[in-house]
């Protein structure tokens, strides 16, 4: 078999497309992280949470409700994005004036709220979701066996990212949302409602979210713990992509997939700290991020 | 600005907050204290349920002993070492905590065990695995009750390798529980003439494991070892079925309970062979505790939760029958009485310290062979204490060969 520095082509192959897949998951969070971020100057620290309630949404749907796994694709973002909405309006909104501390400090605690709350009813053990008939089974690569939901979960997520990232730098939307970012009073002057705007990002950000909690619901048991450690990593992921660059979320949320995957060969013991080095690294060397602008 | 605030956040996110009042006990009281995973990982295997069953032997006992008021104090150790050894300290120091029952997390109760030798007083390890607690890191005042690394070895990795499992891979759990299972567990592999052909070492809490379970697939062994506990034990075991290599692979959990099989459902764990200290259908003593249990809870309890029953049942005869709470006299009581009641038929709590009992190696049912709810477990064997826990090692200073 042929091999680059010891390791056979086919694991090296394998590591990439796994890595893909784990990117995947980094880089729709990290996305609606920096879009929320980029357009409203919110650390949205409940993004966690709202993944784990966008997978229990579907869980819940599933089991109680007959929503299957295509509605739930659709229902559950709906369903947690009006959550967001209603956070954005009752509680996030009465902080903008203040320091983004203030903002932060809200989300962490709606954070811990909503994952003691999953906790309590739902427990510690964690339920499992079924992967949807037509996307289970696998498909050998040659290289490796891939069950054929991963591969969905890397087209579904690359599909996303590269639309949001269209609508906001593209279109004439995007402009408005980024102006709004920019200078709303002004942009209110124009006759613009920008209170509405804010509101949409965050709905739309926290969609984002529980749209990867239903993908990623067939794939790990769903649990109130599945969002905490996973956002601690995204979050590390927007500060390398540069903080509120969407592009930068999308690259930097794959890449550090694959980064990561190759560590949990090379020296698995890592594989939870290397993205956290290598934020170290870029914080020295380009604080602004790989893609930020200052 | 802006950085600072992103800084600010990682590091409030990663320093969890909480931390459980303690009641202050009067000196007279008897005092039990828990320290456990109670919002963690493993806050389902002992957690809440467990403090439930603390309080209904308490209940059952008459809630008094010596006449003195049975109380109880109880902490979550968040899984930090550190945490549990410093709140047993503070009990021991100004709440008077007569005995401390210790739930899940190896790396916890070591550091809890010191403790216990250092205040003198006697430490059930509970939920925690390692068998090192009575080895290297045993004390005059540990008693290991529910189960530990060696017997889990025993019962599973024994079955598979006579059952023609003669290669193994390892996912190990990367903390001093997994180490010690996979050490456990190659150890029985190679003495009854298998071979370990590699493990990995899976970070803690680990959101994916397909990486890991592909490396496991290319050392061709014939049984994938998972050598971790809770939702790492779960998670690995359901990819493992997603990426077909179950098909391939025999999986051997060196340590599943039947909240883990639960989550998972019958359809992804038949077949499984595990190895467990208890289970609510064995006979009618074990049903009517586990009906008891599941009026309040729902479910039925984990082999830990019907341990922190019997093993606060234990410790509170061995202080009527020494008719003191002094830990000396109490410790040996408790190493000379046999141990019966719902949990275990003449168990012992032996001079290294683990309490001798008979472990169960079972095998999963299929959805099909399951009749009733929690229906879960066919008996593969019935191992007696003596083999399931092996001779003493003499690593333990205490207890010389």
């Amino acid at each position: 078999m042929t091999e680059v520095f010891g390791i056979p082509v086919a694991v090296i192959l394998g590591q990439l497309t796994l890595g893909l897949v784990n990117g995947s998951f980094y880089a729709m969070l990290s996305l609606g992280l920096a879009v929320i971020f980029g357009l409203m100057g919110v650390v949205n620290f409940a993004h966690g949470a709202f993944y784990a309630l966008g997978a229990f949404a579907a869980l819940l749907g599933l089991q109680h409700l007959g929503v299957n796994y295509w509605a739930a694709l659709l229902l559950a973002p709906l369903a947690v994005g009006l959550v967001g909405i209603l956070v954005e309006r009752l509680l996030l909104r009465r902080l903008y004036g203040f320091d983004p501390l203030y903002g932060l400090l809200m989300t962490f605690g709606l954070a811990l709220v909503i994952e003691g709350s999953l906790h309590q009813f739902f427990g510690a053990s964690g339920q499992s979701y079924p992967v949807p008939h037509a996307l289970s089974g696998t498909i050998n690569l040659g290289f490796m066996i891939l069950p054929i939901y991963r591969a969905w979960v890397i087209v579904v997520s690359i599909a996303v990212c590269f639309s949001t990232w269209f609508i906001i730098e593209r279109t004439r939307l995007g402009a408005t949302l980024r102006a709004a970012k920019e200078n709303g009073p002004l942009l209110q002057a124009f006759g613009v409602n920008v209170p509405l705007l804010a509101v949409a990002t965050y709905g739309g950000g926290v969609a984002l979210a529980a749209l990867a909690g239903v993908l990623s619901a067939p794939v790990i048991l769903v649990t109130s713990e599945m969002g905490t450690s996973l956002v601690i990593v995204v979050f590390a992921v927007v500060v390398i992509g540069g903080m509120g660059s969407i592009l930068g979320s999308i690259v930097s949320g794959l890449s550090l997939g694959v980064v990561e995957g190759f560590t949990k060969v090379l020296y698995p013991e890592a594989s939870n700290i290397v993205v956290f080095v290598i934020m170290a690294l870029v914080l020295i060397l380009r604080p602004a991020g790989l893609f930020g602008k200052e | 600005m802006t950085l600072k605030t992103w800084a600010m956040g990682l590091v409030a996110a990663m320093t969890a907050l909480a931390s459980a009042p303690s009641a202050l006990a009067a000196t007279s009281d008897v005092v039990i204290g828990d320290i456990d995973d109670l919002s963690g990982n493993y806050a389902d295997v002992a957690g809440a349920g467990a403090v439930e069953t603390m309080k209904m032997a308490i209940a059952d006992f008459g809630g008094t002993v010596l006449g003195r008021k049975i109380v109880t104090l109880v902490t979550d150790h968040q899984n930090k070492p550190d945490i549990g050894a410093s709140k047993f300290r503070e009990w021991a120091d100004q709440n008077g905590v007569n005995v401390l029952l210790g739930g899940s997390n190896t790396g916890v109760s070591i550091a809890m065990a010191k403790v216990a030798a250092a205040k003198k007083i006697p430490f059930f390890a509970i939920g925690a695995g390692g068998a090192s607690l009575t080895n290297e890191d045993c004390t005059a005042y540990t008693v290991h009750y529910v189960y530990d690394t060696t017997a889990l070895a025993n019962g599973t990795a024994t079955t598979i390798v006579r059952n023609g499992g003669k290669t193994w891979f390892y996912l190990t759990a990367d903390y001093a529980f997994g180490t010690q299972l996979q050490n456990a567990a190659s150890s029985v592999v190679e003495a009854h003439g298998g071979k370990t052909l590699g493990a990995v070492r899976v970070p803690l809490g680990a959101s994916d494991f397909s990486s890991f379970l592909l490396q496991a697939q290319g050392s061709h062994a014939q049984v994938l070892g998972l050598a971790n506990a809770g939702g790492d034990f779960s998670n690995s075991l359901k990819a493992a079925n997603e990426f077909g290599i179950t098909a391939k692979m025999r999986p051997a959990a060196l340590l599943a309970f039947i909240t883990n099989i639960d989550s998972l459902g019958l359809q992804t764990a038949q077949g499984l062979v595990l190895t467990t200290g208890w289970y609510w259908d064995l006979n009618p003593e074990t049903r009517a505790f586990g009906k008891r249990y599941f009026e309040k809870m729902k479910k039925e309890p984990t082999m830990d939760q019907a341990g922190y029953y019997s093993a606060t049942m234990t410790y509170l005869k061995a202080v009527k029958a020494a008719g003191t709470t002094d830990s000396e006299k109490v410790m040996a009581e408790l190493k000379k009485t046999k141990i019966n009641d719902m949990f275990t038929k003449n168990g012992y709590i032996r001079r290294d310290g683990v309490m001798i009992h008979d472990m169960y190696v079972m095998q999963v049912k299929s959805p099909q062979e399951s009749k009733y709810p929690w229906d879960y477990y066919k008996v593969l064997k019935v191992m007696p204490g003596e083999e399931a826990f092996g001779p003493i090692t003499g690593a333990c200073p205490l207890a010389p060969k």
